[in-house]
């Protein structure tokens, strides 16, 4: 494959590596003329100076061909933008992968139909609740696309829906449960799956409906 | 009429004092609060500091009910982001951007927002200046 990384930081360089050794053909694009040097002795004339929002320089990067992939990888949200929209709307590129440095722009990549997105900080945010003890309900996938999220929750020993089967649940509309992980094993979910206090539930759902999910399964017996 | 106008440069400062004095009703975004010294002593309108690219900033500077957003950062891809969110996102009826690259300027004309692009109207007139030196 043909790819054009633009971008010549941390994430930009290490996929520009990985790619390189599974055998791809890589350009890398890098605005800043000192770290272009560095980037020059690593990767030779793989390297390309200039910013990568300027048509110019992606042209001489080879957007004309039009490479397989381009990767914008630069620490400006502003700027993956416009670079994944010139690729594809002005060079046919087919596929574009874009980096977010500030989750709160992700919404901007939406509306402009950039995807996939990989977003740093909502991955390692994610992570990190799910790490937290006792979390009730996570969030482990946005299915962006599909308008679904797949989510976690744990099942307390408080909560009313311990020791009753699934198709007793009233479950939120556009909803259903994935999987039951207990004591480390998963099971599918079935109608005449039992559920327990400490299992770890799997359910995916539309975006908005986790404040009733949690009502369902964590709500206390007292309240219910 | 309501204009938010993004960034208190020379530009942008001037627009946002020259639609004042036809009676606008203008909001003046910016990163820097030392941008609203552009704005002159005794500023009518309202001025808010923030990233524009933030949607709380813009909503908090009133993008929902705005006739028109100015996007005139010294960022092009700021302000080609910025229009594009304003058209696309929260319907305003005028957008316009400053594009100082003449190609990404080109690239960006004809999606529902003007485009304004200096370094291209420089070229034009430079040229015609130049041209007009030749004996006929």
């Amino acid at each position: 494959m043909f790819l054009i990384v633009v971008g010549g930081g941390k994430v930009g360089v290490s996929v520009t590596r990985t790619l390189l050794a599974l055998n791809h053909e890589v350009v890398l694009v890098e605005q800043d003329r000192a770290r272009f040097e560095r980037l020059e002795e690593e990767f030779e004339h793989r390297a390309i100076y200039g910013d990568g929002t300027e048509l110019y320089v992606l042209e001489r990067a080879g957007i004309k061909r039009p490479p397989d992939i381009v990767v914008a990888v630069t620490g400006d949200d502003e700027d993956n933008i416009i670079i994944c929209q010139l690729a594809r709307e002005k060079y046919g590129v087919g596929k574009v992968v874009a980096r977010v440095n500030d989750p709160r722009n992700e919404p901007h990549f939406d509306l402009l139909g950039i995807a996939p997105t990989v977003s740093a900080t909502s991955m390692v945010l994610a992570l990190v609740e799910h790490e937290v003890p006792q979390h009730e309900l996570v969030h482990l996938l946005e299915l962006r696309k599909e308008n679904l999220e797949i989510v976690e929750v744990e099942i307390s020993k408080e909560s009313s829906v311990a020791g009753k089967r699934v198709e007793e649940l009233r479950l939120p509309e556009s909803t259903r449960l994935i999987s039951v992980m207990r004591e480390g094993k998963a099971e599918i979910a079935v109608g005449s799956t039992e559920l327990q206090a400490g299992d770890q539930v799997l359910a995916i759902l539309e975006p908005g409906r986790e404040v009733e999910l949690r009502r369902v399964l964590l709500g206390e017996k007292a309240r219910v | 009429m309501k204009a938010l106008i993004i960034g208190s440069g020379r530009v942008g400062s001037a627009l946002a004092k020259r639609l004042v004095d036809v009676g606008w009703q203008v909001v003046v975004v910016d990163e820097s609060e030392e941008a609203l010294g552009r704005l002159g002593e005794g500023w009518p309108g309202e001025f808010h500091v923030g990233h524009a690219l933030e949607i709380q900033v813009l909503e908090g500077a009133g993008i929902r009910d705005a006739d028109a957003v100015i996007a005139a950062t010294d960022g092009d891809n700021t302000n080609i982001v910025v229009a594009q969110v304003a058209k696309l996102r929260y319907e305003v009826p005028h957008v316009a951007a400053r594009i100082l690259d003449p190609a990404r300027a080109e690239f960006y004309s004809g999606r529902g927002f003007d485009v304004v692009s200096p370094t291209g109207t420089a070229i034009e007139e430079l040229t015609n200046s130049a041209l007009g030196s030749q004996p006929v």
